[in-house]
């Protein structure tokens, strides 16, 4: 359908957008940039802060150009006199219900409203300072987020976050007028709600309302002590957005320098969580496999299908929470970062010679959920808690500058060897679909002998930033011990967004669709648009970064997961086979029913 | 009637998509006097709604109460004509005949006082609101006497 263009002028300035185009986005094609705080890109619009205020030539009051879309004719003026003096009265109006303490919020320096604030000189209070003592009081009852209700300005991202992108609603506007806030159901702690821990909300809160639970002192703290081994492991997305909180552009790879970074911090080692991605690969395969022939040769319906993915423990507790009765279907595998840490305070301990107990197992995640996880009951299969602290990709970012590194000018090193070997098909597990790729790249040799039927390995149909996205792979001459796989169409499924993953799951429920594995990651774009990631997030940025995983993919020397040689030395040393007793005791784990009311 | 029937039976009547939240609400307030957790989760599981979508709309509707309340519900107008108009009197006579304050339910259950904003009766203010009827023109005595006369029903 062709589109109507619109002919306006902002600021004397004119040009032609499609209909339907707002103000703001006509603006931004001129190069105009008009704040927003309510506004997001991810986002349905609220028109709710009106900061975003802008003069209509003819029209009695100022317009939010954030809801407000072009006409034929019209004539706008982003900067008069009326523009600026309304929104400076906004911002003061925002500051006096705000706590506003700047030198000790966590979000300084990367805070939407400051910038406004500093911007526009905002100093001595017009305007009576009314935040509530109340308000003061944070909610830390969740290992992943704090929040703060004296520095909210109701713009509703959050909410819109949680209900659109995630399906939850676990937050919601609530009361009326000055006694406006967001909040749980009845004010509970976001410990005891049904939050999935995923963070998403903390990516889009403009100030420092929503934060991450901050690991950075515990983890100085491990580095200084000498008494403690302290171990570092870096999730595949961070390596491929930690510059963007060191000034450098969406989409640059810095793996190198992160590596050189955590040296210079002072950890002992510095390891990959890649290598058990890749490790990852081969418990799931085999255990898709293993599903596979028990329900389709041995006729056992005690196994379920479709398997799916467990590496995203946002996902996770939203499965517990809103889907108890399809665990089962669940991967038994733990994540890569609690493969990580249970072989880091096992194998590797012995290894190198050092006790468990003085080992500090430090996670670099792009993901907040991470923290959460480390923290379950679950995760303590070394006899010991198998990871201590996560840190987010924000985190490091802020140790890196703390410790005075010049991030852009460090020389780029390896990561340390045992377990920093890695494949192209562990780094995709940063993208959505990656765990799927790198899945079927292993399975589908393991079967037929024969690498994937795709150009240079890249499984393309399951590829790219779709909400969900189907595929199917027809397996064919498969070698005789896989004889009941001959000519099977192998279906499978991705979502990223837990939005998404709910449609899927309504699918799966209501029997309509028929898939023998499904990829889930509960942050828009996988891990690499995670809770954890550098903010601002958009399409765009998202885009980007997962441009780079892949060409971090295609510029390695290995690119399957079951020719990795440390992971292959790891079977034949330490774990026997995958699925074997010792994976079974260090690699998986089940799951808990959780409330979904 | 159990919390779980009785929203069972709210939900069949008034049917399952979010415009019956609100109706919904309303039947439950007036058989129970205020939206109980378990009230809210119920309707929230029956509608398919988060529990924090209920309770957020349950709370920025004044007359949907989610703490508990007492039989009959005294709201005094507190906007500004009844209060140049003496509503503070009516207020005080009913606490102290009750024996609570503004917020309070008595220890028999039969009274919440609470205030409310502006009822739409200013030309014949002070005026308060038991349960669903409108009081105007109020003085403290005869306030006191229409209380009473809810305190021997049932
Ligand atoms: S939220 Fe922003 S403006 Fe408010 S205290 Fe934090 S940094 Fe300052
Ligand atoms: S962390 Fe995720 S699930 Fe929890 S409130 Fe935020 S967006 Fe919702
Ligand atoms: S918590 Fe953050 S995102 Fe949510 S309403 Fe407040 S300021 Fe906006
Ligand atoms: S950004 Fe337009 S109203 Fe908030
Ligand atoms: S001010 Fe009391 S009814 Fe209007």
């Amino acid at each position: 359908m062709n589109k109507y263009l619109v002919n306006l002028k902002i600021n004397n300035m004119p040009i032609s957008v499609e209909e339907g185009t707002t103000i703001l986005d006509a603006a931004r094609q001129l190069n105009l940039r008009i704040p927003t705080l309510c506004h997001h890109p991810d986002l349905s619009v609220a028109g709710n802060c009106r900061v975003c205020v802008v003069e209509v030539k003819g029209a009695r009051l100022l317009a939010a150009s954030c809801a407000t879309p072009v006409s034929e004719g019209m004539e706008v003026f982003t900067n008069s006199e009326k523009v600026r003096i309304a929104r400076k009265h906004i911002v003061e109006l925002l500051l006096t219900e705000h706590n506003a303490d700047c030198t000790k919020c966590f979000k300084s320096g990367n805070c939407e409203l400051q910038d406004l604030a500093t911007e526009y000189r905002i100093g001595d209070h017009v305007f009576l300072d009314i935040v509530k003592p109340q308000s003061k009081i944070q909610d830390i009852s969740s290992p992943s987020i704090v929040k703060d209700d004296s520095k909210c300005i109701r713009c509703q991202r959050c909410v819109r976050t949680c209900d659109e992108l995630q399906g939850l609603t676990a937050l919601a506007v609530t009361n009326k007028g000055d006694h406006q806030k967001i909040s749980t159901f009845l004010n509970k702690p976001l410990n005891d709600v049904v939050c999935s821990t995923c963070g998403q909300c903390i990516n889009r809160c403009p100030t420092g309302a929503l934060t991450e639970h901050t690991n950075i002192e515990e983890v100085w703290n491990a580095i200084y002590d000498p008494s403690k081994f302290a171990v570092v492991q870096t999730a595949p997305a961070t390596r491929i957005a930690l510059g963007e909180d060191l000034g450098l552009t969406p989409g640059e790879r810095v793996t190198g320098k992160m590596v050189s970074a955590l040296k210079r911090l002072g950890f002992n080692k510095v390891l990959d969580t890649d290598f058990t991605a890749d490790l990852t690969i081969m418990e799931e395969g085999t255990e898709l496999l293993t599903r596979l022939k028990k329900i389709l040769v041995e006729k056992d319906d005690s196994v379920k299908l479709p398997m799916m993915t467990s590496c995203s423990p946002g996902w996770i507790k939203f499965q517990e929470h809103m889907y108890p009765d399809l665990l089962e279907n669940l991967s038994t595998c733990k994540s890569p970062q609690q493969m990580f840490g249970a072989l880091a305070k096992t194998y590797y301990a012995e290894k190198i010679n050092i006790k468990a107990q003085d080992m500090i197992v430090v996670s670099i995640m792009p993901c907040v959920a991470k923290k959460f996880e480390c923290e379950r009951s679950e995760m303590r299969d070394s006899g010991y808690q198998d990871v201590d602290f996560v840190l987010t990709t924000r985190e490091l970012a802020m140790m890196i500058k703390q410790a005075g590194i010049d991030f852009n000018h460090i020389e780029e090193e390896h990561y340390d060897s045992i377990l920093g070997e890695s494949t192209g098909a562990a780094v995709i597990f940063g993208a959505t679909g990656g765990v799927m790729e790198a899945a079927l790249r292993t399975a589908y040799e393991i079967v037929t002998g024969r690498e994937v039927p795709f150009t240079n390995l890249n499984i393309q149909p399951v590829r790219g930033m779709d909400g969900i996205k189907e595929a199917s792979i027809k397996i064919k001459n498969v070698k005789p011990e896989w004889s009941f796989l001959e000519g099977v169409d192998l279906n499978v499924a991705i979502a990223n967004g837990l939005a998404n993953a709910r449609k899927l799951m309504e699918k799966v429920k209501s029997g309509e669709a028929n898939y023998h594995f499904i990829e889930i990651m509960g942050c828009p774009g996988g891990c690499l648009g995670g809770g954890g990631q550098p903010i601002p997030t958009s399409p765009e940025i998202r885009k980007k970064r997962a441009e780079a995983i892949y060409s971090e993919d295609a510029n390695m020397p290995i690119r399957k997961s079951h020719e990795n040689p440390e992971v292959v030395e790891v079977y034949e040393q330490f774990l026997g086979e995958p699925l074997g007793h010792k994976s079974h005791d260090l690699l998986h784990t089940h799951y808990r029913p959780r409330k979904r009311y | 009637m159990t919390t779980d029937l009785l929203v069972k039976e709210l939900v069949d009547k008034n049917g399952k998509c979010r415009n019956s939240l609100m109706p919904i609400l309303q039947g439950i307030v007036q058989k129970e006097h205020y939206l109980s957790e378990e009230a809210m989760l119920a309707v929230a599981r029956e509608l398919d709604l988060s529990a924090a979508d209920v309770y957020g709309t349950a709370s920025f509707y004044t007359f949907l109460d989610t703490v508990p309340r007492g039989q009959n519900i005294i709201r005094v107008c507190k906007t500004i004509t009844c209060h140049m108009k003496g509503k503070d009197e009516i207020v005080n006579a009913i606490c102290n005949h009750l024996k609570i304050k503004v917020g309070e339910t008595t220890h028999d259950k039969k009274y919440t006082l609470l205030t409310a904003n502006c009822l739409g009766w200013c030309h014949k203010g002070p005026v308060m609101l038991v349960n669903d009827d409108v009081y105007p023109d109020l003085t403290p005595d005869k306030a006191l006497e229409i209380i009473q006369t809810y305190g021997k029903e049932e």
